[in-house]
Order: C-alpha cells, then sequence, then structure tokens
C-alpha cells in the first residue's frame, strides 16, 4: 500500500535533540549503591502496602510491599539484603516531600528469590498475563507511571485491535529508549508478542522517531519474522512521544475528546514496558531496574545506565561526574521532566532521565507580555489557542479558560517553548487544570449534599405522611370499634 | 551538591525568539526599502524618520511611566521604534518634522499606551496614526516630493533639508508631483481614461524598482518583497496574510480590468504601487492586530486586500491599505471569536468526534 498521508500531527515543535553524546554509547550497569530507597508510591493510584519491617532480610526480586486496590503496583527488592528503616523519604517528585519508603542495604550477594516457571506466556490465557504483569510491578516506563497491568486488561472490556508501541523518545536529551531498542530489539518484540494476547489485539505498530536509525533498523530486523508487528518511522517532533499524538501520526485516527484510546480499539504502550513485560513473563523477573539516561550540559560524561530502582540520583550523578554545578537538575527530559528539589533522591519506575542542564541551557529570561504573535497557535498540537485560555488563567476566570478547550490540552508545553515573550503558559493550564478539578468536585459534592438533604426530606415527609396515615386510620378504626359497641 | 532550584515548571529549554529579537528582525527586513528611501529623498526624509522615532520614544517612555511600568525594559524592547518607523515609511518624506512628531507621539500615546500597552492595542499604531493625520492634514500628506537622490545634483543639501522639514523651507511645490495612484483618481474624475492618464505617469519597471515619487519607504516593491522574503524565511510572519492579501487584490483588479480596462487598472498596477507591499508584509501582519488562527489570516488578508482596491477604485482617497488595515483590525476580535483552530478529537463545532464501528473493530 502507497502511504499518502504525511506521518505527523498538528504543530508540534523542533526542540534541539542533543541526543548525540549518549545514544552511541552503550547502557552500562550501575554497580550497587550503598543503600537502595524504594517508596511505596512510584505510580499513579494507590501506594502499595509494605509487608517487610526493619531488620527483615530479604532476597533480590522479593516482594516488599504489595499493591493495594485496583489501580496500584507492587514494589520488589532490587537485589538482596536487610531493610534497614521503613520510614519518609524524600520523594521523586517538584514538592520534595517525603512519602513511605523501604530502605535496604544490600548485602552484595545478588541472591534471587526462587521462582517457580510461569509457563509460555503465548500459551496462557489472557487474563493470566496481566495478573503476572500487574504482580511484577510493571508500570508504564515512558513517565507516567500508569499500571501496565490496567492497561492490559482493557481487551477484556472492549475490542482492541491495535497495539501502539511508543518508541518516539522525542524529548531533548533522553536516549534510554533508543538504545534498549539498539541493544535488545528481541526482548522488546518479544514482550509485544505477550502484550498482543494479553489485549486481544491482531496488530502491533511501533512507532519511533526518524531521529534513531539505528534502533528502526534493529527493531524492523527483530520484527521481520512477525508479520502482525510493523514498525514505522515517524517524522521528529515534539510532542510525537504523547499518546493521542501519536495514534494521529500513525494512523490518521484521533481520540475522541474525553475518551481512551482504546475506545477506537487502540492502546498505546511504552517499548520500555514491553521490555519489562518480557523479562516478567520469560525470565520470572519483577521490575526492578530501568535504563536511565544521565546528560545535560553539567554531566561530565553523559551516559546510559541500567539502574536498580531505588537508586539515589546522586548516585547516578557521582558515577557521571559533574563538569559544573548544575543550574537545574530534573526527572525526565527538558520539556515535560520535572525540577528535583536536589539530588537525594532515588530513581523509581518512571525515571527515563536525569537531566543536569547548565545556566546557558536554562537560559531563563524575563517574562514579557504577550504580543498575540500567534506562535502558540501554531505550536499547539490539540488546536487550542493558548493565548486566549492564558489571558482568562490568568485572572483566574477559569470558566473562560475552560471555555477554550482548557481540558483538551496535554501541557506538552510547546506552547511555553516557543513563545517569545517567555509567557510560562503550560504553568498558568496546570493551575487552571487544578482549579477546574477542584470547583468540578466542590460542585459535585455540593449535589451530593443537596441529593442527599432532598432525600432526607422526602423520607421524613414520607415518614410524616405514613405516620399521619396510621393515626387517621386507627382513629377511624376506632371510631368503627365504638360504633360497633354502641 | 545541587543548588536548590526553585519549583518551576516545564519546559526547561527554550527556542531562541524573544520579543525584542522579532522587533529587532523585523526593522532588519525593512531597512532596505527604508534606505532607499532615505538616499531616493535625500535628507528631509531622514530628518522625518528621526523626529518621528523620538517622538515615539518620548510617547512611550510618558506613557510607562504613568502607567507605572518598569520604563527602561519596555522602552528597549524594540517596539516603539518599529511603530514609528514603520510610520515614517508611510509619510511623504518631505513633510513638516510635525506630521512626523504628531505622528509619532499619536501612534503611542492613542494607538498604543491607552489601550495598555503592548500587545492590548486594537489597532494598528502606525496605521491609526497615518490614518489620523491623512483626515486632519490633507495637504501635507499629499504633497509628494519628486526624487532627489541623497547628494546627487540638484538634491537639497543637509541645510536645505533641515529647512524643508523644520519648516523655513523654499516653497516646494515646484519640486513635488502626485502619485500615480494619485494621479490616476484626478484624472478619472477629470474623465480620462486610464491608458491616458497613465501614459508617461506608471512604468511597471519604474514602479517595482521604486525611482518615483510616493511614501518614504513604499516605492520600491521589490525591497519591500525582499524584506517581506526575510521575514518569511525568519518566521517572524507566516505567508497567509500577504499571500491573501495579493490575492484579493489580484483578483478583484484583475476581474475589473478585464471587464473595463480602461476604467480599471491591472493587477501589476494594483499590486507594485503604493502602499500594497509593505501593507501586506510588515503592517497587516503586526501579530498584535490580526487574527491568531490560520483561517482568521485567511479572511483578515483577503479583507485588507479587498478594501484596499475598494477604497482606491471607489473611494475618496487615492490610497486604502491604512483604512484597510485599521478597518480589519477592528474586525480580528469578531474572527478571533468565531475562527478557532478545531481541537483535537472534536468537531469544528467543539462536539467530541464519535468514534466509528470501523474505528473499534478494525486497524488501520
Amino acid at each position: 500500500m502507497i502511504r499518502l498521508r504525511r506521518l505527523r500531527f498538528r504543530g508540534g515543535v523542533h526542540p534541539e535533540g542533543n541526543k548525540q553524546s549518549t545514544s552511541n554509547r552503550e547502557i552500562e550497569p550501575l554497580p550497587l549503591p550503598a543503600r537502595l530507597y524504594l517508596p511505596v508510591q512510584q505510580h499513579i493510584g494507590a501506594p502499595a502496602e509494605p509487608i517487610v519491617k526493619a531488620g527483615d532480610h530479604v532476597l533480590k526480586g522479593q516482594l516488599l510491599a504489595h499493591s493495594e486496590g485496583a489501580v496500584s503496583a507492587p514494589v520488589h527488592a532490587s537485589t538482596s539484603g536487610t531493610v534497614v528503616a521503613v520510614e519518609p523519604f524524600t520523594a521523586s517528585h517538584a514538592s520534595g516531600l517525603p512519602v513511605r519508603t523501604i530502605i535496604l542495604e544490600p548485602d552484595g550477594r545478588e541472591i534471587w528469590e526462587e521462582r517457580a516457571y510461569g509457563g509460555d506466556p503465548l500459551t496462557m490465557p489472557p487474563e493470566e498475563i496481566a495478573v503476572r504483569v500487574g504482580a511484577a510491578g510493571i508500570v508504564g516506563m515512558g513517565g507516567a507511571a500508569f499500571p501496565a497491568a490496567v492497561k492490559l486488561n482493557l481487551g477484556s472490556r472492549q475490542a482492541v485491535h491495535t497495539l501502539v508501541i511508543n518508541g518516539g523518545e522525542c524529548e531533548p536529551y533522553l536516549t534510554c529508549d533508543d538504545r534498549l531498542m539498539q541493544e535488545r530489539p528481541r526482548e522488546i518484540i518479544d514482550g509485544v508478542r505477550i502484550m498482543l494476547r494479553a489485549l486481544g489485539a491482531d496488530t502491533a505498530r511501533i512507532a519511533i522517531e526518524d531521529n534513531k536509525p539505528y534502533a528502526v533498523a534493529a527493531m524492523t530486523a527483530a520484527a521481520a519474522a512477525y508479520p502482525n508487528v510493523h514498525v514505522t518511522a515517524v517524522p521528529s517532533l515534539y510532542p510525537m512521544g504523547s499518546e493521542k499524538q501519536m495514534i494521529q501520526a500513525l494512523t490518521g485516527q484521533e481520540v475522541p475528546a474525553g475518551k481512551l484510546s482504546a475506545d477506537i480499539g487502540m492502546v498505546v504502550h511504552n517499548v520500555a514496558t514491553a521490555h519489562a513485560v518480557h523479562r516478567a513473563l520469560r525470565r520470572e523477573q519483577p521490575l526492578i531496574s530501568r535504563i536511565v539516561t544521565v546528560g545535560g550540559g553539567a554531566v561530565a560524561t553523559p551516559r546510559n545506565l541500567e539502574v536498580p530502582l531505588g537508586t539515589l540520583v546522586s548516585d547516578l550523578l557521582d558515577a557521571c561526574g559533574l563538569k559544573e554545578t548544575p543550574a537545574r537538575l530534573l526527572a525526565g527530559g527538558p520539556m515535560m521532566g520535572m525540577v528535583l528539589p536536589h539530588a537525594r533522591v532515588p530513581v523509581v519506575k518512571g525515571t527515563n532521565g536525569i537531566i543536569a542542564l547548565t545556566r546557558e541551557e536554562v537560559s531563563a529570561r524575563a517574562e514579557r507580555p504577550c504580543i498575540r504573535c500567534g506562535r502558540c497557535v501554531n505550536a499547539c498540537p490539540c488546536g487550542l489557542l493558548p493565548l486566549e485560555m492564558a489571558a482568562r488563567a490568568r485572572h483566574g476566570d477559569i470558566n473562560g479558560a475552560a471555555d477554550y478547550g482548557l481540558t483538551d490540552c496535554i501541557s506538552c508545553g510547546s506552547c511555553s517553548y516557543v513563545c517569545p515573550a517567555n509567557i510560562p503558559l503550560v504553568q498558568y493550564f496546570n493551575f487552571a487544570k487544578g482549579a477546574l478539578a477542584t470547583q468540578r468536585e466542590e460542585k459535585r459534592r455540593a449535589d451530593e449534599t443537596r441529593r442527599l438533604a432532598a432525600e432526607r426530606t422526602a423520607r421524613l415527609e414520607a415518614v410524616k405522611a405514613a405516620r399521619a396515615q396510621q393515626a387517621a386510620e386507627r382513629k377511624r378504626a376506632a371510631a368503627a370499634k365504638a360504633k360497633e359497641s354502641a | 551538591m545541587t543548588a536548590q532550584t526553585p519549583v518551576i515548571g516545564g519546559p526547561h529549554v527554550h527556542a531562541p525568539a524573544s520579543v525584542p529579537r522579532t522587533m529587532a528582525m523585523v526593522l532588519l527586513a525593512s531597512l532596505p526599502a527604508a534606505g532607499f528611501g532615505v538616499y531616493l529623498f535625500g535628507w528631509p526624509a531622514l530628518n522625518l524618520l528621526l523626529v518621528t522615532i523620538t517622538a515615539a520614544m518620548l510617547s512611550e517612555t510618558l506613557g510607562l511611566w504613568m502607567a507605572g511600568k518598569p520604563v527602561r525594559a519596555s522602552l528597549f524592547d524594540g517596539s516603539a521604534v518599529l511603530t514609528a518607523w514603520l510610520l515614517a515609511l508611510t509619510l511623504p518624506p518631505w513633510a513638516p518634522w510635525w506630521i512626523g512628531a504628531l505622528g509619532g507621539a499619536f501612534a503611542i500615546i492613542i494607538g498604543k499606551q491607552v489601550f495598555g500597552g503592548i500587545g492590548q492595542n486594537l489597532f494598528n499604531p502606525a496605521m491609526l496614526a497615518r490614518v489620523a493625520l491623512l483626515i486632519s492634514f490633507p495637504l501635507e500628506m499629499t504633497t509628494w516630493a519628486q526624487p532627489h537622490p541623497l547628494l546627487a545634483a540638484g538634491s537639497p543639501d543637509f541645510l536645505t533639508g533641515l529647512a524643508i522639514t523644520f519648516g523655513h523651507a523654499p516653497h516646494i511645490d515646484g519640486m513635488s508631483s502626485a502619485t500615480v495612484l494619485g494621479h490616476v483618481k484626478t484624472a478619472f474624475t477629470q474623465g480620462h481614461t486610464l491608458s491616458e492618464s497613465l501614459r508617461g505617469h506608471f512604468a511597471p519597471a519604474t514602479s517595482l524598482l521604486g525611482r518615483t515619487n510616493g511614501s518614504m519607504g513604499e516605492t520600491s516593491a521589490v525591497l519591500v518583497l525582499l524584506g517581506g522574503v526575510l521575514l518569511l524565511q525568519q518566521r517572524i510572519i507566516t505567508w497567509h496574510i500577504p499571500l491573501a492579501m495579493f490575492a484579493a487584490i489580484a483578483a478583484l483588479s484583475g476581474l475589473f480590468h478585464w471587464i473595463d480596462p480602461e476604467r480599471y487598472g491591472d493587477a501589476l498596477f494594483h499590486l507594485s504601487s503604493g502602499g500594497a507591499m509593505l501593507g501586506a508584509f510588515f503592517i497587516a501582519t503586526d501579530p498584535v492586530t490580526s487574527p491568531s488562527s490560520v483561517r482568521g489570516q485567511w479572511i483578515f488578508g483577503a479583507g485588507c486586500g479587498a478594501l484596499t482596491w475598494i477604497i482606491r477604485t471607489w473611494g475618496g482617497y487615492p490610497e486604502g491599505v491604512a483604512f484597510a488595515v485599521v478597518l480589519m483590525n477592528a474586525l480580528t476580535p469578531l474572527i478571533d471569536h468565531y475562527v478557532r483552530p478545531r481541537i483535537y478529537g472534536r468537531t469544528r463545532a467543539g462536539a467530541p468526534i464519535e468514534p466509528t464501528a470501523q474505528q473499534r473493530e478494525t486497524s488501520p
């Protein structure tokens, strides 16, 4: 079939890639650090519940905290050693607030917990795959950290025909997915085939930005044996890695507003998630390590490290060296990554990069008034008018911003990136989204209260009416009796 | 180990664009046309340019100071200089100093600062000032000096230039004549046909290169086009408004010229004359006062073009670019309200797209 449609979406920006320093370097294992800090919340959803206490000796891969509820993920020991404490520790979050963390002192012996062979995943019932993926603690590894099992179960609720595998990696500096695809394409493709079975989907479409020719070649070769697994090179255009935009670029279809991609029969997973699924189902290994790109202008030797989960960011920076004190330290890429309060925070399941930017790279400039140049409009991949939304959000007119499509904003930051007046547009939108959610929640509560009050009134009225009726009946009965006896 | 960083959202990198850089690029792009204007009309043109800029800068300072805004940062963002610069390019080059001074002050104070400063104005300040000047001082605003190249024999020297601009000038009537557009309009009212009135007054090559009388920066269509191409290449402007404006002018003038060639000028005549080029690339593309969506820009540009041609053809003034732009500026909020890009996952009307059965069931 000849493809006439261009593989792209509306808008988008072309930030400087800065990937060359790490894209040609092999993934290197990071030696075990002195201590591992494993937060019970490394995912979207309910925190896991610890089942170990200080002093317990644990084996590598052993369950430390079990998942709580439908949307949650368990935590496993990244190595063998002793639990020294279960206490609050700074989370990998801009707030720097503490979360409950299992602190593990490795014994250096790396003794795996014995695990029974689970059987061939490609003949296993699909539900079983999702259960095992959930038990392995796998979450979306592109950064969002949504429990993967929940998304693999979607196939049981509605028909899913296409599994989209996100190898976009559109964020500057990050090359962890690129390297993974170059070095372990067969494992990824195997994970993809397992996920296809779990979803009951018939086709897998792997999208890789065309600035990663080696990854495209390696993945294409690994997928060649499987006619239902297709690899497509898509243009290097930020935010290609966004689920909705990737689906549009790949298929020309759009996810309807307010719906999930599964509503048009598609589910999107990251390449690293597919790799983790392979490890969990083929090697019985839970998610206890991940590839992290350590980069940015302040890093002496940028590289990709395979890091045990719970390793402190400072250990990663020590391994790669710093040329200067970073002006800004980020978890994730520079477009959507978050500022870390300091380097004494652990690497978690969603940490795809640690980026230490210099002052020049951050290029913080003073904000100026909007000159309505419309670059944000042209850059917005969602077809929104960022300048109009910001003008309203800025004055607290949340409903006005909502009228301009606030809830359709994916917070990709393309608008802020191009704004010549340096207006932090996306921050206004994130603020307004929070305010809108609060407003809706309050309205829901007020409605609920009103409903309960109305029900109570109705109930009381009913009781009153029933009593009145009973009284009337008694009266009538008494009257009848009196008449009778008279 | 790491400096305590403030809680700040992404993105943490930024495109090289900035407001001062944008303004500087527009100035740079108009430099060839402006330089040619100064060369062609000599010292008085330079004087007028400097007077207009000075008046605008003083007015900007006053406005910022009265509004309690930081003066230094805003004064040197380049916007006031640019407004004055563009206004001067549309003025008769030998106009007296007070035309430039009044125009510069009007553009900044009435055109910009009373609306709340940069980014807030409804009308293009330069065009608003030009319209105000044209209505108030029709004589001075339609007295067009013939080309007197700088340092050429017979051109005013520096002191004469000062005298022309600052008032004690020898009468300049003998050195001036109507622009082509003005001449055609007058000739038409006197009952002459177009071919009669254009004979000896209009040659496409002259009009394109610009060795003719007219506003300081409008005479050379080629040099303005050169600047426009630079703006497009630097992505300071997009091509939609200029193209829509040219297309509207060309379509209307072409159609009517075909109907009656003795009454209506052809497309080349209209596109290369007056302020069409400068207006399309430098004036109508003003981001503040033009729509922000691409479809809105099409409408806006086409409206500017159509109104320009209508005013030139049937209006009382020989030139209509300034009026056309100001009129369309007034429509910009309306256009922006009704013409918006389609949001991802929604129809143009804003309702969520309905997934089709085919989408749900078969892989694309």
